[in-house]
């Protein structure tokens, strides 16, 4: 049962997927869709992601200033970790398991919505295809604003390690220098941005699965958006590992 | 004209509709009639496609709707407008935007006579005042209304009602009922009303379609329902004991 079902979703995710890609029909409408999603998702994403990596980048560099670092450990230890912790997975596959929850629980609902309402009905009947029309835009948006915010994550992430030095006095902004410039590989910057390209495509098509697919009224509407959090937590967590093998 | 031959749709748990064969003429406004749960929203979901009868053909003007594939029926449905039980405007555009999507989305015609042609539409319904408002800012009566402009602003053929008067009262109901009523005579459009308001059907009711349980029970106009013999029409019908009087009243009156 368990498996009939697995495969029932997954026949009917692939389905939609290729409704979804096609040539929109017009472009002018499309390229209106895109820019107002990019807007919704990407640059209203902006202050959470700026917000949330800062205090990470702050706490991580004290926790590994006071409670890690010892004696005979390299000064720059502090700066390092913090460095490699920010790029190789907090700004990628954390930062996007958060969004998950923002983006996520925003498709789903807003599909769900408009399928409860009759709006996707609407604009069947009008002869538009419907997935192309709604769950295109919002997929390309999310791709193509993510490396934006992976690359604003690691920024602030930075800043507010900066900042435990320079207001908290916690390290020395010497030191906090040496680490974050202690044998630097850009190829790691490179693979969360890689990594965060396919969260962004598992965020916006699974979300918009589910919203899409709502039977029912608003409580239906209320589950889907959990489902689509939790499932594109869960599916962002397993392709992390394989990302993570494969890339490094 | 719309042909429904031999129409049935079964859901895993229930069979809704029972071989129904009926037609539907052009210029006319043709009503679907029936208790709640009667299955009248599943018959014109099986019209439209938005559900897959289990057996049946539906012909739009001849042409077999069900066998279609999904690019001939994106050209069909170009020539469809419909009005949905939940007025379904898209709630993030104005009035103006949502009778204007259609166009946008399909006609060639230039930014200034797509906007002429959606405020036409609106003065139709005599909605001009509203067209910066949000869906959620108008009335109900409002929205179905600024429906109707979207449904027709693509000048369609055919025109699909579901429900179009539940929850307005019954002066409003008139209203929108006689404007379905015109607009389908001013543009010759074959429309069908999904209906369980009485005053629609004694108003517009040029060809009535009597839904039972699934099954075709009855057709005819508004004139002859006042006479029929049919029990479960009747029933339906003249469901209150004022009505019941009344149709005694007509009767003796005639064989008088
Ligand atoms: N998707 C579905 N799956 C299973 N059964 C359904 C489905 N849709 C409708 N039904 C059943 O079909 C029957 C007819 O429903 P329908 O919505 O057509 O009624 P209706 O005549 O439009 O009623 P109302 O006047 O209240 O709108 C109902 O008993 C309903 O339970
Ligand atoms: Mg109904």
């Amino acid at each position: 049962m368990l498996v009939y079902k697995f495969l029932y979703s997954l026949g009917r995710y692939l389905c939609l997927m290729g409704r979804t890609f096609q040539r929109p029909e017009r472009m002018k409408m499309f390229f209106k869709n895109y820019y107002r999603e990019i807007y919704q998702l990407g640059i209203n994403s902006i202050g959470i992601v700026l917000l949330i990596s800062f205090f990470i980048g702050a706490v991580i560099c004290i926790q590994i200033k006071v409670n890690v670092q010892s004696p005979w450990m390299p000064l720059w230890v502090s700066g390092y970790t913090t460095r490699e912790i920010m790029l190789l997975e907090f700004s990628s596959s954390i930062m996007c398991l958060i969004l998950s929850g923002k983006i996520g629980s925003n498709i789903a609902s807003e599909l769900g919505t408009m399928r409860v309402t009759q709006q996707i009905d609407a604009l069947e009947i009008m002869g538009v295809n419907s997935a192309n029309f709604l769950i295109l835009p919002k997929i390309l948006a999310i791709v193509t604003m993510i490396p934006i915010l992976v690359t604003f994550s690691v920024a602030s992430g930075i800043v507010g390690a900066y900042a435990t030095a320079y207001i908290g006095h916690i390290i020395t902004p010497a030191d906090l220098t040496a680490g974050m410039q202690h044998d630097f590989t850009q190829w790691f910057f490179w693979m969360g941005v890689v990594k965060s390209i396919f969260f962004a495509f598992i965020i916006a098509s699974v979300s918009s699965y589910y919203g899409y697919y709502v039977k029912g009224g608003s409580i239906e509407v209320g589950k889907a958006s959990t489902n689509a959090v939790v499932s594109s937590s869960v599916l962002i967590l397993f392709s992390d590992i394989f990302l993570t093998e494969m890339l490094s | 004209m719309i042909e429904i031959k031999s129409l049935s749709k079964e859901f895993p748990d229930k069979k809704v509709l029972h071989n129904i064969n009926c037609t539907f003429f052009d210029g006319k406004t043709n009503l679907i009639i029936g208790q709640s749960g009667s299955g009248k929203t599943v018959l014109m979901n099986c019209v439209v496609g938005l559900l897959e009868p289990t057996v049946g053909e539906v012909l739009y003007d001849g042409r077999d709707f069900v066998k279609m594939n999904k690019n001939e029926r994106t050209q069909l449905r170009r020539e469809m407008g419909m009005l949905f039980q939940s007025s379904a405007l898209f709630d993030s555009l104005t009035v103006l935007e949502n009778v204007m999507f259609p166009l946008d989305m399909f006609s060639t015609l230039s930014l200034k006579e797509r906007k002429k042609r959606a405020l036409d539409c609106l003065d139709r319904v005599n909605l001009v005042e509203a067209q910066n408002k949000l869906p959620a800012e108008l009335s109900g009566g409002m929205q179905k209304r600024a429906a109707i402009a979207r449904a027709i602003s693509m000048k369609p053929k055919y025109l699909f009602c579901d429900e179009p008067n539940s929850g307005l009262d019954p002066k409003t109901s008139i209203v929108i009922d006689q404007l379905i009523h015109e607009i389908t005579v001013e543009n010759s459009m074959t429309t069908i009303v999904n209906t369980h308001d009485m005053n629609s059907v004694m108003d517009i009711g040029e060809n009535i379609l009597f839904i039972y349980k699934g099954n075709k029970e009855w057709q005819g106009t508004n004139k002859e329902i006042l006479t029929s013999k049919n029990q479960r029409l009747n029933d339906f019908i003249f469901a209150s004991d004022f009505s019941k009087q009344m149709k005694k009243n007509i009767e003796e009156n005639e064989l008088q």
